[in-house]
């Protein structure tokens, strides 16, 4: 008896599992049609530089680059604290986790000092069109990364805490499709706004 | 059991394959476009032609290593019927806010110079 009520039970939070996977992966299809609607918004008011220096003056592209590959390299920890959990491996999935907080917070931390860099030398987001726009997209960006930053603290504590259960497996696989998701955007912003920007 | 097990470790391997793949590739992918614009190697329509396709490369990329996307089983076939939703909600509100925009001065019956001389004229109104 106990038996079958413990399959019955694997089989239910199996299904409440891929629900709620499928619930979160819908929040991020829409959140694509958001940073879509600004990409729109940006290719469209790129040349709307009011008079100021546009794209070409301002980035630089070795610093983004560097911001490139440390998402990227976040990304790739984010995947292995996951596979580590699946296998049940607590320990490197706390550190898989630590340091993707650490390298998210340096991607974070090198956006701000760019978007200080540029208000400082008077190029805010009043500034003209294209700055409205470049500071919404990229902004938009940060603060899902921002958001992303708490998220892994929290699942640290969890995973301190409770340990591998189903419940944190799953909202650490959640995490895991979100910080992939962000990454795949900042390729789009790289290509679009910076490279592009430049040419 | 000990099958089972293997089976298992199996499944493991080829996820950490597929995640250093998918980090390689996306490297080499991230820096093939940076060089082509660094570099000068194209110019113009070419060289935005390639970084797109190397972006679209890696979307690619990282949509199967990263997110498995194309595995199989019922949960992962309505990942992907909502992706691709979102992939045509996408292209209409890219595509066409381009190409409304783009005909914006040309419906207005203004030329691109009147309708900068009529914007500066109306900001210096200070509207």
């Amino acid at each position: 008896m106990s038996i079958v009520a413990g399959q019955e039970h694997r089989v239910e939070e199996h299904e409440a599992t891929a629900t709620k996977t499928l619930g979160f992966w819908i929040y991020l299809m829409t959140d694509c049609i958001l940073f879509a609607s600004l990409f729109a918004t940006y290719i469209v008011l790129r040349e709307g530089t009011y008079g100021g220096p546009g794209g070409r003056e301002l980035f630089e592209l070795p610093f983004v680059l560097l911001e490139t590959i440390i998402l990227l390299a976040s990304s790739f920890t984010c995947g292995l604290s996951l596979l580590a959990a699946r296998k049940g491996l607590v320990k490197p999935a706390i550190i898989g986790l630590g340091a993707t907080f650490v390298l998210g917070a340096i991607f974070l931390t090198l956006e701000l000092g760019e978007f200080l860099k540029l208000m400082g030398e008077g190029h805010s987001w009043q500034a003209s069109a294209f700055l409205s726009a470049f500071f919404t997209l990229v902004g938009t960006h940060g603060l899902h990364i921002a958001v992303g930053l708490l998220w892994v603290l929290v699942m640290i504590i969890q995973l301190v805490r409770q340990g591998l259960t189903s419940g944190t497996i799953r909202r650490l696989g959640m995490f895991g499709l979100f910080w992939h998701f962000l990454d795949i955007i900042w390729i789009f912003i790289f290509t679009i706004v910076y490279l592009m920007g430049v040419i | 059991m000990r099958d089972e097990k293997q089976a298992g470790k199996g499944i493991e391997d080829s996820a950490m394959q597929r995640y250093v793949i998918g980090f390689l590739s996306a490297l080499v992918l991230t820096l093939a476009a940076y060089g082509l614009v660094v570099g000068q190697v194209l110019t113009g329509a070419m060289l935005i032609a390639a970084i797109v396709v190397l972006a679209a490369i890696q979307l690619v990329v990282q949509l199967v290593c990263f997110l498995h996307f194309g595995s199989k089983g019922a949960d992962a076939r309505l990942h992907q019927a909502t992706f691709y939703l979102m992939l045509i909600i996408l292209v209409i509100i890219v595509g066409g806010s381009l190409w409304i925009m783009a005909n914006l001065n040309y419906n207005m019956m203004m030329s691109p110079e009147d309708m900068d001389k009529y914007m500066l004229e109306q900001s210096n109104k200070g509207f």
